[in-house]
């Protein structure tokens, strides 16, 4: 059944290269969308079918290099599944977003079918090769997004995205033969990891090259300087898959590999998590503060909202005793957190390109006041700044809740500072609606103006209000997600040997 | 019966998202339908006032979600359904045909659903859940003229301000948890938590609540807030937002009792803030300024209470003064309309030239002086007599604020019963205004008068006991007659000093300490100094620390990398290239050199032969 879900989008992708060259756009684009579509009602089942308590689900394992110890060996739990739901939503809404793209339609739903592929791929990896393998892939497919239809500057940011991120899944895979080397019988096998002893000695070593190359794609600061250019230059669809799919990548990577296969390091070495989440929720904050551009703007709250869900594991692994509850709330608080920023995230990115689509420019100096001209983008844009503020009523606000209020006891310094985070995301949110949006009409001057200046199209609503809408649902009826994940997180922090 | 405060919660939030999703095509039918909803909504609020349900549906991992209604919170569900119900009614009459209709009313739907959560949750993550989401629709009220820069900055400033304010309750939701680890986070049981975690959500609790309530030192951005249409001023600054720090306050009074300093930090900030921003309000020439930073001062008597532990004082102040300034901000707007002015000199004849909006507005005014026997003048009486035991000097404080009051609400009234001046035309701001107030706005503002003159009967026994029954809550001291006359007499002089000194206030000297007041104690340009470009300075500062720094390390070390690669060719591999090279010719000189010898001549091979065995018998005999 996953195995199924995994490659039918690869599957979907081949079958396009197969289809005759003059094949109309159409033709393409409703593949695009139906298999997407219909991987999300797949998915949609899998969460109907899956019992919260029954820990990990729809296994299937195969032998793939056993000489190794590298098998093929997919299942979901509650940290997986709403990742893997996360995915094909997105993947479901850029494909529509993209409706009216007109450049290569070919090539482009292609790598985003592969995108997708690998995306469910590295989210149902149970065994630390093939979850090695997808990361790279994933890493593979984004590069030639950006570097075919980015902006002007994607050479070189596709360029700096490849290598930077390339070299942190080459300390990734440095940790894992380190696990790998420290299991008796050698294994790459997560699960079996996880029952074996965990390594001793050599532990803090495989956990700073596990968590380096996790931080890397997270990103948390002082290594997420790749992730600015890589989005101000990527296409609109590009960013929302980077910021919502790939950027978790390294966020599930601490929950699923680092912490329960590392316990000890990881308890040992929290104090640091702690620190790098906290300051990469102030100082993305405040470099996201002082931007003028809309897209480097989101691009770097993603390093503050990341920076959350760092230390919400951080926080979660500092102390042991009386019970699990605030720890366990900060970790289905960090997995809130992934669903959430996916989904604002991404609904901003395809916004931040419906506005270049029209002003031609991401500079918030160049706009005012087109809320006059174009109310749903703006209502919608408006929507989604609050929601990504943390405002209750969307899923933000219960990530973020539910991180501060577990992670308080055990770190009241980082958390009380962490706060001021959401102080500093609603003053440059609040700063950037009222330069675009409100105000007197001023439009981008420039070739080809004055240029028509139009409201969103019906294919630019359709792929962002869903994702707005889930971000209410999680927001307001919170137990249908955290049913699911709060076992998950228990479970995972039962990994953690007791002090 | 628990459905009723179900339906109550989300009745209004509901309909409010689909007025403002159905945008300008609801414009016409959005005002009946508000009135409407707000009406079936005042219903229920009458059904859960008088069942007092409960309600818990699962939320987070041990922490449900939990609403309940109570004393306090049934007083303040009326009040505010009834407030908004009587605004959105003149609104439906007074707010501008032509513009977004259905926006204004859904927001205002929105706000309403969010204070009604507000004052029935009983665990935190849902009072913060209300709370937030109000302090978000008061930001679209208050720039809901979008075009105009300076209401979206005014909307920023309330809303960053209030948020600043808020933070502390989420610390308090994390040491309400640290303290019970178990607990369900309920407001109730938030007294009983172990130190130091009790004090951090004191703290918290407190910093909340005097943001939300503009008290000192957050006052700035009620003055801000004004930007914003006055019916949105009505609703939110004199019934609901601006009051739920208040009922914070009052509700979790056993917290603030629990730990020492609580106490006196809050009765302390509840009376210097209606002393300060009482003169703040006499110093304003703008008649919504003015009604602004007096309900920073009228709230500071209900913290206060919160403080000192006089919940029906502070029940009454609130309910009183919600009905007089609701009442004021509406005739502020509707001369507005007529006018086209807000300042007080512009205003001058305006109750003359509208006698029965004149009227009304003389009702409010004297409310708002605490004029005996009208209701804020026994509220305070309430809230005081706790406080003379307590501390003399607290009681001076209040005292002193009483009179403010009056001085300002009569000053107020003075110019609106000057003579209208005879030259005729818009003054003032500069544009005219419509010159008429539509009679049928003017019911629902009679009926927040008759609800101010009505409320007076709450302050004296029986129905002062009768009262303080419905907010569940323990008998209370009352004030002796003699504090009541001493009240009445202050409050009356203040009153008549203030109409005696009528023309000295169209000519307020110009002196610094008035230009400070009258510009709220400089209270935003101290923020804006000591927060606000501190925090943008950092913002830059770790800008070009990102740019600078970090991104041309990553830049330089990838450069590093592609030097080293070309200086691996260049040096190193022209060197390994030369080594092999200098091999390969020693090679070929040393055949070159083997070559030589063979010459096929045999006597050469003789003569090699002859010197090779020499050699070698040498070394044999050398050897041996």
């Amino acid at each position: 059944m996953l195995t199924v879900i995994v490659f039918v989008p690869l599957t979907a992708a081949l079958l396009l290269f197969v289809l005759p060259r003059r094949t109309p756009a159409a033709v393409i684009r409703g593949v695009w969308v139906t298999t997407t579509a219909g991987l999300t009602a797949a998915v949609a089942g899998l969460w109907a079918g899956y019992d919260p308590a029954g820990g990990m689900q729809y296994e299937t394992r195969a032998r793939w290099m056993p000489g190794v110890g590298a098998g093929y060996h997919v299942g979901v739990d509650g940290l997986s599944l709403p990742m893997i739901a996360l995915t094909c939503v997105l993947f479901l809404a850029c494909a529509v977003y993209a409706w009216r793209e007109e450049r290569r339609i070919r090539g482009f739903a292609a790598l985003f079918l592969f995108l997708e592929t690998t995306c469910l791929g590295l989210f149902v990896s149970l065994d630390l090769i093939l979850f090695f393998v997808f990361f790279d892939l994933s890493i593979v497919g984004m590069y030639f997004v950006i570097a075919g239809w980015g902006h002007r500057d994607r050479a070189r940011a596709a360029l700096m995205f490849f290598l930077y991120t390339f070299l942190g899944s080459l300390a990734l895979l440095l940790g894992f033969i380190g696990l790998y080397l420290a299991a008796s019988p050698h294994t790459f096998d997560m699960v079996d990891l996880a029952a074996a002893d965990p390594p001793a000695g050599r532990a803090g070593l495989v956990l700073l090259a596990v968590g380096g190359g996790l931080a890397v794609k997270t990103p948390t600061v002082p290594f997420h300087t790749w992730l600015p250019l890589a989005h101000t230059e990527a296409p609109a669809a590009g960013s929302a898959i980077l910021a919502g799919v790939l950027l978790k990548m390294g966020t599930y990577g601490f929950l699923r590999i680092a912490m329960p296969l590392l316990p000890d390091a990881w308890l040992r070495y929290a104090t640091v998590l702690v620190v790098i989440g906290v300051v990469s929720v102030l100082y993305g904050a405040l470099v996201a503060l002082a931007q003028s551009d809309f897209k480097r703007m989101i691009a770097y709250t993603s390093v503050n909202h990341m920076g959350y869900i760092v230390l919400a594991v951080g926080a979660a692994a500092a102390t042991a005793g009386t019970g699990h509850r605030a720890q366990s709330l900060a970790v289905t608080g960090a997995v809130t957190q992934m669903v959430s920023h996916g989904l604002l995230t991404g609904a901003l990115f395809l916004l931040a390109g419906s506005l270049y689509e029209r002003g031609r420019t991401y500079d918030m100096a160049a706009y005012s006041g087109i809320a006059g001209r174009a109310p749903v983008l703006t209502g919608l844009t408006v929507v989604a700044a609050f929601a990504s503020l943390g405002l209750p009523g969307f899923s933000g606000f219960i990530a973020e809740f539910q991180i501060f209020t577990g992670s308080f006891g055990t770190r009241p310094l980082a958390t009380a500072l962490s706060v001021l985070g959401i102080l500093l995301t609603a003053g440059l949110f609040l700063r950037a609606l009222q330069k675009i949006f409100l105000g007197p009409l001023r439009l981008p001057d420039g070739p080809g103006t004055p240029r028509p200046f139009g409201d969103l199209r019906a294919h630019e609503s359709t792929a962002v209000v869903p994702l707005l809408a889930l971000a209410v649902v999680v927001g307001v009826l919170p137990r249908l997600l955290l049913d699911v994940v709060e076992p998950a997180s228990r479970a995972v922090l039962l990994e953690l040997p007791a002090r | 019966m628990s459905d009723a405060l179900l339906v109550l919660v989300l009745l209004p939030p509901a309909v409010g998202v689909s007025l403002l999703t159905a945008g300008r095509r609801a414009d016409r039918a959005a005002a009946p339908v508000a009135v409407t909803v707000m009406l079936a909504v005042a219903g229920l609020a009458l059904t859960v006032a008088s069942g007092r349900p409960a309600v818990r549906v699962p939320f987070l991992a041990g922490m449900p979600a939990e609403l309940s209604v109570d004393g306090l919170s049934a007083v303040l569900c009326l009040t505010v359904t009834a407030v908004t119900l009587l605004v959105l009614a003149h609104s439906a009459v007074e707010f501008g045909r032509d513009e977004s209709r259905s926006r204004f009313f859904g927001l205002m739907l929105l706000f309403a659903g969010s204070m009604l959560l507000t004052v029935t949750a009983a665990t935190l993550p849902v009072l913060l859940m209300g709370w937030e989401v109000m302090g978000a629709t008061s930001w679209a009220l208050i720039g809901f003229r979008w075009r105009d820069p300076e209401r979206t900055e005014a909307a920023n400033t309330a809303f960053l301000t209030t948020r600043t304010a808020d933070l502390g309750l989420y610390l308090a939701a994390g040491a309400a948890l640290a303290a019970d680890p178990t607990g369900t986070l309920a407001l109730r049981d938030l007294p009983g938590a172990g130190e130091p975690w009790r004090s951090v959500m004191t703290a918290g609790m407190i910093t909340a609540a005097l943001g939300k309530s503009a008290q000192l030192p957050f006052s700035f951005w009620l003055s801000r807030a004004m930007a914003g249409p006055s019916p949105v001023s009505a609703l939110l600054h004199s019934a609901a937002m601006v009051v739920a720090g208040a009922y914070l306050l009052l509700r979790v009074h056993p917290l603030l009792e629990a730990s020492a300093w609580g106490v006196p930090v809050v009765a302390w900030a509840g009376a210097l803030t209606a002393v300060v921003l009482g003169l703040v309000a006499l110093a304003q020439t703008d008649l919504k300024q003015l009604l602004a930073a007096s309900s920073c001062a009228q709230i500071g008597f209900m913290v206060l209470a919160a403080g000192t532990g006089a919940p029906t004082g502070g029940a009454l102040q609130l309910v009183a003064h919600a009905a007089a300034k609701s009442l004021l901000f509406l005739i502020a707007g509707a001369w507005l309309t007529a006018l086209g002015t807000r300042t007080l000199t512009g205003l001058s004849g305006a109750a003359r030239r509208y006698p029965a909006v004149g009227a009304l507005f003389t009702v409010g005014a004297l409310t708002l002086a605490g004029l005996p026997p009208l209701p804020l003048w026994g509220a305070k009486d309430l809230v005081l007599a706790s406080v003379f035991e307590a501390s003399p000097a607290l009681y001076a404080a209040g005292l002193a604020a009483a009179m403010v009051s009056a001085l300002y609400s009569v000053k107020a009234l003075w110019f609106v019963w000057q003579p209208v001046p005879t030259t005729a035309g818009g003054r003032g701001d500069g544009h005219s205004g419509t010159r008429r107030v539509p009679g049928r706005a003017l019911p629902p503002l009679a009926v927040l008068a008759s609800a101010c003159v009505a409320s007076s009967v709450l302050a004296f026994d029986p129905a002062r006991a009768a009262f303080t029954r419905v907010l569940g809550s323990a008998p209370q001291p009352a004030p002796n007659t003699w504090e009541l006359v001493a009240g009445a007499v202050l409050v009356v002089g203040a009153a008549g000093l203030a109409w005696a000194w009528g023309r000295r206030w169209a000519a307020l000297p110009a002196t610094a300490g008035a230009a400070f007041l009258g510009r709220w104690l400089r209270l935003e340009d101290a923020a804006r100094l000591a927060v606000t470009g501190p925090v943008l300075a950092a913002a830059r500062a770790a800008a070009r620390f990102d740019d600078r720094v970090l991104d041309r390390a990553v830049r330089g070390a990838g450069r590093g990398a592609y030097e080293l690669a070309r200086w691996t060719d260049r040096r190193l591999e022209t060197a390994l290239t030369s080594a092999v090279s200098a091999v390969a010719s020693a090679c070929r000189s040393l055949g070159r050199a083997a070559r030589r010898p063979q010459t096929g001549q045999l006597h050469q091979y003789l003569a090699q032969a002859v010197a090779a065995f020499t050699v070698l018998a040498l070394v044999f005999l050398l050897v041996k």
